[in-house]
């Protein structure tokens, strides 16, 4: 009997996070080839266009649990419904983006459920003996693993902007399902005080489609407004090496690198980057790399697929001009 | 206050991976140092005893060269180290080492368990988020800060796009993200005193198990990255090579 | 005879070498550049306890020996050679002698906040018409009732006007040559005492190098150190056992200028290979190699010998000409195999190769310590 492939919708504000949509795209193909109906689970409060949005983008089948206690999420609470859900539907797998949601609530769902997790993955194929085989990075994308979870249900966590998020069906309806939200009291124990997020219009780095980094080559935290203002006229995300952070120009939650963020976008710009392993770390992976910097044995030129050798002050500007053309 | 601060050792982050003929990771000639998330969760377990005086205890599984990581938790201040050593252990995966780490725990006092968020190694960030559920402890993934009191505490913990404050009773398990302090050096009183302070090494049977706790994942296969396409250099005056350059990410990419 | 590191010895190594380059790393070239002593980093010196390595803990110092001294002081000065004096010359110049000649009572008042790091220390031996010749000591002294009067200068004191306390040496009797020199202890802000040129160096610039000016400095009787007349010998045992720290420190420059250049050999390409695939840098690279394992053996063997209180004035002279005159070779190699680019600020060999010229001059020439072996070997039996 076919059991289902689950993915665990990430909302805000009514919108479904882009890897959730990614994450829906990806199981309805491994679907395809398994005959399992894909699942979105939606947890929340007044989430009902949510829910409809989750069938436009491939389910065939949302659960959702409308309850006051979920409307934000708590470790405890999302895990003991999910675990109660699971229990009783008995999913192949469960997906999960690997997000700040994602990097908390699976490890804890997993060992409820009493099995295994792949954390991070940036890949995912159906497995003969296993049902899935993930691949993933290790040692700072300096080596990867590939593995299958011997368990079931299958827990994992996928790496945002991994797969495409293919376009809506508007015509394409799923199954509404609704389950009560069972939450035992020791579930409860934590309190969520505040929630203070800020204010950015600017995409979270570790979804952007677009990157352009300042490194140590920015000399200062005043220039990094040029990479600001170029980021903006393309809606990319800004970043910093590891040199820039310590060097107190930029946040640490801006940092890409092996004790940053790990990023993977289509397109990475790095400015005044040498290129250092660890920040290669956190980059690595992108599609596509641009490098500018003046020194022409910057590391940096050995990982990009295309590279300008000149100062970035004069440079970055000059980009700015023509991504501005683009858009007009 | 009872600390107990998990600790994996992990390779140092400049460490160059290769595999070796068995397609293993190769070990050779790899320095070993404390995962540094880790070393915010031993820096967090100090201050709260400073604060609040008790003791921090280390807790890791591995081989004897764990050792030595924990002679530097202890050079640093920590007051004990207990090393879960075992050939059984050899292919534990995260289910495997929570539940052997949650035993090892158990059987000590505890107010607080502190460890870093993600190991920079195998990188699954799981394992103590596991404990806290093998214990049925509350967990609070990602702290940026954490503040104490006898009974509860207080953290700050990192979202996506922000930050949240959650209380919670204790006993529970924080898991450290960077920022949540600078880690000390060891000092030269530290290093000395080290020495003459109890590392416990157990085996699982020292531990009550009488059979090594099954691993939920395959053995994994290990490889290393495709060498990217060589890139180029745009040559040209500044003004030209940008030009040439947005073309080429238009129309040849199609990234932007 | 075991040739390894012992795993205290090991920690303490990765400990400074840690802190070195998390923290004095990143500032030594501006440090450099604009002559800025490190008192910050010297402050976190003495909180990590390497102010006071060598003496026993009643008197605030770690207990540790001569060889963690050694580590210490060679990964300071691998990324930072100027740190690494101000905390060898500190140790080695101002708190040992204290420890060796003083009474409890001055032990108890001088030595206890040296060993912290609390207050920082300085050696006052040297003067313009007295380098190599140390007796030449033109600085006075006069017992004046419970006080003793000193009128002079020194130059090229290391460590001078930030220095809160400073073993000095003034002549109380010339007739009696070195015999007649005596050791004190003073402190900065005592009437009299002031501080006279800055001296701008080819190297160490960090390091500050300052003149001492004394002016009928009026201090207490009980300020001699030793005996009078004991001045001399509490000098050249004092440099004997600073010689250890001077070789550490040459040892640590040449070993920061051969990892850069190492690392810089496999990264940079000419004539489609990198540096490291030609024969002529690799033989560079051996014998830079080589004789910073040769040199490292001798400053070792002199730990030891100190260490095991045993006569090291022979070592300590052999480790620290050998050291020095190793560090000079592998430094100018070092900016060789960099290129053009090792002789620009771009890379810190050019600070390296400024700062290993030192090393052969101060806490005795390379000269004067083939003199001091001459000295020991002629007198073996």
């Amino acid at each position: 009997m076919a059991k289902g492939i689950w993915v665990f919708i990430e909302h805000h504000n009514g919108l479904i996070r882009k890897v959730s949509l990614e994450l829906l795209y990806q199981a309805k193909i491994i679907a395809e080839t398994s005959g399992d109906p894909v699942i979105a689970v939606v947890l929340g409060k007044d989430i009902s266009s949510v829910a409809d949005t989750a069938g436009t983008y491939g389910a065939d089948k949302v659960i959702m649990v409308d309850d006051e206690k979920l409307e934000n999420y708590t470790t405890g609470a999302y895990t003991s419904v999910m675990n109660k859900l699971a229990r009783e539907e008995e999913p192949q797998a469960i997906l999960l983006g690997n997000t700040a949601v994602g990097k908390d609530l699976a490890p804890r769902l997993a060992h409820r459920l009493g099995g295994g997790m792949a954390s991070d993955c940036t890949g995912m194929e159906r497995d003969e003996k296993d049902y899935l085989r993930f691949t993933r990075p290790i040692y700072g994308g300096k080596a990867f693993s590939e593995l299958t979870i011997t368990s079931k249900p299958i827990v994992a966590t996928i790496r945002p902007n991994t797969f495409p998020s293919g376009a809506p069906d508007p015509t394409h309806q799923a199954e509404m399902v609704k389950a009560d939200a069972v939450i035992d009291g020791d579930d409860l124990r934590a309190i969520v005080k505040e929630v203070v997020l800020a204010a950015s219009l600017r995409p979270e780095l570790i979804e952007a489609e677009i990157i352009i980094s300042g490194g140590r080559g920015m000399k200062g935290p005043e220039n990094f407004a040029l990479l600001e203002e170029c980021a903006d006229t393309i809606g990319a995300a800004v970043g910093a090496s590891r040199a820039a952070v310590d060097a107190g120009w930029r946040e640490q939650k801006f940092q890409v690198g092996q004790t940053g963020k790990t990023v993977s976008p289509t397109l990475y710009i790095a400015c005044g980057i040498s290129g250092a392993i660890q920040h290669v770390a956190g980059m690595g992976s992108s599609k596509v790399i641009v490098a500018i910097n003046k020194d022409p044995d910057a590391n940096i030129f050995t990982l990009a697929d295309y590279g300008i050798v000149g100062d970035l002050f004069e440079i970055v500007p000059l980009l700015t001009e023509e991504f501005k053309k683009l858009k007009s | 206050m009872n600390i107990v601060v998990c600790l994996k050792q992990t390779f140092d982050t400049e460490t160059k991976i290769s595999l070796n003929s068995d397609g293993k990771i190769n070990e050779v000639g790899v320095t070993r140092a404390i995962n540094p998330y880790d070393e915010f969760a031993v820096e967090e377990g100090l201050r709260l005893k400073e604060k609040f005086g008790g003791e921090v205890v280390i807790v890791s599984v591995g081989t004897e060269k764990v050792q030595e990581s924990i002679r530097t938790a202890l050079a640093m201040g920590a007051d004990k180290g207990v090393l879960v050593q075992d050939p059984a252990l050899e292919k534990a995966d995260e289910w495997v080492v929570a539940e052997v780490l949650a035993k090892a725990i158990s059987q000590l006092p505890y107010d607080i368990i502190l460890a870093g968020r993600i190991a920079v190694d195998d990188q699954s960030a799981q394992v103590a988020v596991r404990v806290a559920e093998a214990m049925n402890l509350p967990s609070v993934s990602s702290i940026l800060e954490l503040q104490a009191e006898e009974s509860k505490a207080t953290a700050t913990r990192e979202i996506d796009g922000g930050t949240e404050i959650i209380e919670v009773p204790l006993p529970a398990v924080f898991t450290a993200q960077k920022g949540l302090n600078e880690p000390r050096y060891p000092n030269m009183m530290g290093i000395m005193k080290a020495k003459s302070k109890e590392l416990k090494v157990m085996s699982l049977a020292d531990l009550g198990f009488t059979e090594a706790p099954a691993p939920k994942t395959s053995e994994p296969v290990f490889s290393l990255p495709g060498s990217r396409k060589a890139g180029i250099k745009i040559q040209g005056e500044p003004a030209d090579s940008v030009r040439e350059l947005v073309r080429l990410l238009t129309e040849e990419a199609k990234v932007v | 005879m075991n040739f390894d590191l012992t795993d205290d010895h090991i920690m303490m190594k990765k400990m400074v070498r840690d802190f070195a380059e998390a923290e004095a790393g990143p500032g030594a070239e501006e440090r450099d550049e604009n002559e800025e002593f490190p008192m910050e980093l010297w402050k976190k010196c003495g909180q990590l306890g390497l102010a006071g390595i060598t003496f026993p803990e009643k008197y605030g110092g770690v207990g540790a020996d001569y060889l963690s001294y050694s580590i210490i002081i060679e990964e300071l000065s691998r990324v930072d050679a100027s740190l690494g004096v101000t905390v060898s010359a500190h140790s080695s110049l101002c708190a040992n002698p204290i420890y060796l000649f003083g009474t409890e009572e001055q032990k108890q008042k001088y030595l206890v906040p040296l060993a912290t790091g609390e207050k920082l220390g300085a050696f006052g031996l040297t003067e313009s018409n007295a380098g190599s010749d140390a007796k030449g000591t033109q600085t006075t002294a006069v017992r004046e009732g419970d006080e003793y009067v000193i009128n002079g200068s020194k130059i090229f004191i290391t460590n001078g006007y930030y220095a809160d306390t400073y073993v000095i040496t003034a002549q109380m009797d010339k007739s009696k040559g070195n015999k007649g020199i005596a050791a004190f202890i003073i402190e900065k802000g005592m009437p009299g005492f002031s501080f006279g040129k800055k001296e701008k160096k080819m190297g160490i610039r960090s390091s500050a190098t300052y003149e001492l000016v004394f002016e009928n400095l009026r201090i207490p009787a009980e300020n001699l150190l030793g005996e009078e007349g004991q001045g001399f010998k509490i000098a050249m045992t004092t440099l004997d056992y600073g010689r250890i720290g001077i070789a550490s420190q040459a040892l640590g420059i040449a070993q920061g200028a051969y990892e850069n250049a190492l690392n810089y050999s496999k990264e940079r390409v000419q004539f489609g290979k990198t540096l490291a695939e030609m024969e002529v840098i690799q033989f560079k690279l051996a014998d830079m190699a080589t004789e910073i394992e040769a040199a490292r053996l001798l400053v070792y063997q002199a730990c030891h010998m100190a260490t095991m209180k045993r006569p090291v004035s022979k070592y300590s002279a052999m480790a620290k000409v050998y050291a020095s005159e190793v560090a000079n070779r592998v430094t100018t190699q070092a900016v060789q195999i960099f290129g053009g680019y090792g002789y620009t600020r771009d890379y810190p060999v050019e600070r390296m190769m400024r700062d290993a010229k030192i090393t052969e001059i101060y806490e005795g020439t390379s000269e004067i310590q083939r003199i001091v072996i001459a000295a020991n070997i002629l007198k073996e039996q």
